[in-house]
């Protein structure tokens, strides 16, 4: 089975959130930068068992400047066994897909898989759109993935619920939390990381359907009320009368 | 026009009244577009809500992305739609990215607010850490509302059903199994929601957060590390890799309020955390705090919600 993983960098959970150029632009001072954790938790380690127990290849791959390295390095590490990167700052999801899409188109893959969003734009768009760029099926924000000859069985979420289903490769998934668990780079993998194959692929041409216009931060927090433990009536007729949520 | 996608499976959810308000809200006519076999009776109560029309498909089940996506852009064909709408839910999610490419129309995905007077439109980004304004540049705009955005807004009248046929093909997704827990409400869309994190000390002790989730009809969620530890089904994890959510009411116990969990639930209206440290982070980020053990301030919190209700009647 050759599986590709489509891997985005995210800033590190803990970094401070700021703006620049008017709130036009995220300010990278200081920002660590990580693979996004659903890529790499559960789209890439889920392709890795998965090759683990039978066979085949798993490709990742990032459309992004050479910045993005060390992040490729970092899945390649993890256990991928080669690169893509697209050459261009990826400036939405759909310029993101599409370029994803052309490189694959006709490359054989029998599994695409993504993770179910990135931390930072958080769109839960790629998947889908990659899905409709190479008309094939999509099972959106799976928990579970198995693999069997050319059946794909994956449980899903669904409004209140879980449903169990099956596709025929190949096919597009979107990974979530239940998956896999994380693996933790060893010293064999980062050393083998740096001499495994990265093609660096020029995009092909097209627009963006999207721009952020500009950002802005939340209004902090007033402070907190503080109820006495003993008193939960007060409390119950502040949600009542003063929040009005109850 | 503006075209909605509904999910009338299962009758008319929250999400269904809240994306026609928006749409209404937009400015034009809404006609909708749903699948599956809700009665006519059902569906024109949506006209109380703004839409004018309602194309039914009750040939596809609604379970393939690929199929509804043809519904829909047949749909949006028919009624000449420049905006379409759909809840950024476990179906928008699926389907909105493909119709974007289908359409090659611009996708704003989880708007929170209706569009600034520059056309922008505001979502959550950096896992709710900030907002970004998104300005499409198509002619068509798709736009996904992020459940609890806006509230349903009834300003009468009155609707038609009519049948119509995307001509959606068959589906290749199989269905093997589906499991809806019982009574449970689903976390996205809930108002009210109870969590509680790893100062609960294992699953056993859990039954004090499902009473008072009880008494209050909230749902369930949890912290990573319950979730993690097996003690709370995967879907309960809200956080920065969980699920985001943002209900009018956020009860947090024994949750230290680390900056990934906070990323899950900064969107909550009003915020209330029972901790045993008056010092722990989530008291920074609260409405309402408690400074106390969580065995015996959620009892005392069930309680107090029962006497209140009593008074309601
Ligand atoms: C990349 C990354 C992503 C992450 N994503 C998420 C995420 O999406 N969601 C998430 O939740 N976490 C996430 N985390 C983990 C996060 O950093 C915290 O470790 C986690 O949220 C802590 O969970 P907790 O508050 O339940 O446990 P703890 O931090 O152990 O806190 C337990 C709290 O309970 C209190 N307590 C103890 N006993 C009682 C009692 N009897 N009554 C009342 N209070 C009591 C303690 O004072 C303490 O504040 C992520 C971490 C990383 C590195």
């Amino acid at each position: 089975m050759n599986i590709l993983v489509c891997i985005s960098k995210a800033p590190d959970t803990t970094s401070k959130i700021a703006f620049t150029n008017g709130n036009t632009q995220f300010d990278e001072n200081g920002v660590q930068y990580i693979v996004n954790p659903y890529d790499e938790w559960y789209a890439l380690v889920r392709a890795l068992e998965l090759k683990e127990a039978q066979g085949g290849n798993v490709t990742i791959i990032t459309v992004g400047g050479a910045a993005d390295d060390a992040v490729i390095r970092k899945a390649l590490a993890i256990g991928a066994d080669d690169a893509v990167r697209i050459d261009a700052s990826a400036t939405d999801a759909y310029f993101t897909a599409m370029q994803i899409a052309a490189y694959a188109e006709g490359k054989g893959f029998d599994l695409i898989l993504t993770g179910k969003e990135t931390i930072d734009y958080n769109g839960s768009q790629v998947g889908g759109m990659l899905a409709e760029a190479l008309n094939l099926p999509y099972i959106a924000i799976a928990t579970k993935l198995d693999v069997a000859g050319s059946t794909i069985s994956c449980e899903r979420e669904i409004v209140g619920g879980v449903q169990e289903v099956e596709v025929q490769a190949p096919a597009v998934v979107s990974c979530a939390k239940g998956m896999a668990e994380q693996r933790i780079p060893n010293m064999r993998g980062i050393m083998a990381a740096r001499t495994k194959p990265l093609t660096v692929v020029a995009p092909v041409a097209l627009d963006a359907l999207t721009t952020y216009s500009s950002y802005s931060l939340p209004a902090a927090k007033s402070s907190v009320k503080l109820i006495d433990p003993n008193n939960l009536d007060e409390l119950v007729a502040l949600l009542h009368n003063e929040a009005k949520v109850i | 026009m503006n075209l909605v996608y509904i999910n009338s499976a299962n009758g008319l959810s929250k999400a269904a009244l809240e994306t026609v308000t928006y749409a209404k809200k937009l400015g034009a006519d809404v006609a909708v577009v749903t699948n599956a076999n809700a009665s006519a009776e059902t569906l024109t109560a949506l006209g109380n809500y703004g839409a004018s029309t309602i194309l039914q498909d009750t040939a596809i089940n609604g379970q393939d992305p690929s199929q509804l996506v043809k519904l829909v852009a047949a749909a949006a064909e028919k009624v000449g739609a420049s905006t379409i709408v759909f809840s950024h839910d476990l179906i928008g999610k699926a389907v909105a990215p493909r119709l974007s490419v289908r359409l090659k129309a611009g996708l704003v995905a989880g708007a929170v607010a209706l569009p600034e007077p520059d056309g922008s439109i505001r979502v959550n980004v950096f896992s709710g850490k900030a907002f970004g304004y998104v300005r499409v540049n198509s002619n068509t705009r798709i736009i996904s509302l992020l459940p609890n955005s806006i509230q349903p807004e009834q300003i009468g009248g009155n609707c038609s059903v009519e049948a119509f046929d995307g001509q959606a093909g068959s589906s290749n997704i199989v269905v093997k199994a589906t499991k809806k827990p019982e009574g449970a409400i689903p976390l996205p869309e809930a108002e009210l929601v109870v969590s509680a994190g790893r100062g609960l000390k294992g699953p056993e002790n859990w039954g004090v957060v499902e009473d008072l989730a009880t008494a209050l009809g909230a749902a369930t969620a949890c912290s990573r590390p319950v979730a993690d530890i097996g003690w709370r089904p995967h879907h309960e994890h809200v956080g920065q890799t969980g699920v985001a959510i943002r209900p009018n009411l956020y009860i947090a116990a024994g949750i230290s309020g680390a900056i990934q969990h906070l990323a899950g639930v900064n969107g909550s209206k009003v915020i209330v955390v029972i901790n045993t440290d008056a010092e722990a982070p989530f008291f920074k980020a609260a409405d309402y705090g408690i400074v106390g053990d969580a065995f015996e301030v959620l009892p005392r919190f069930t309680e107090a919600v029962k006497r209140f209700k009593a008074t309601q009647h």
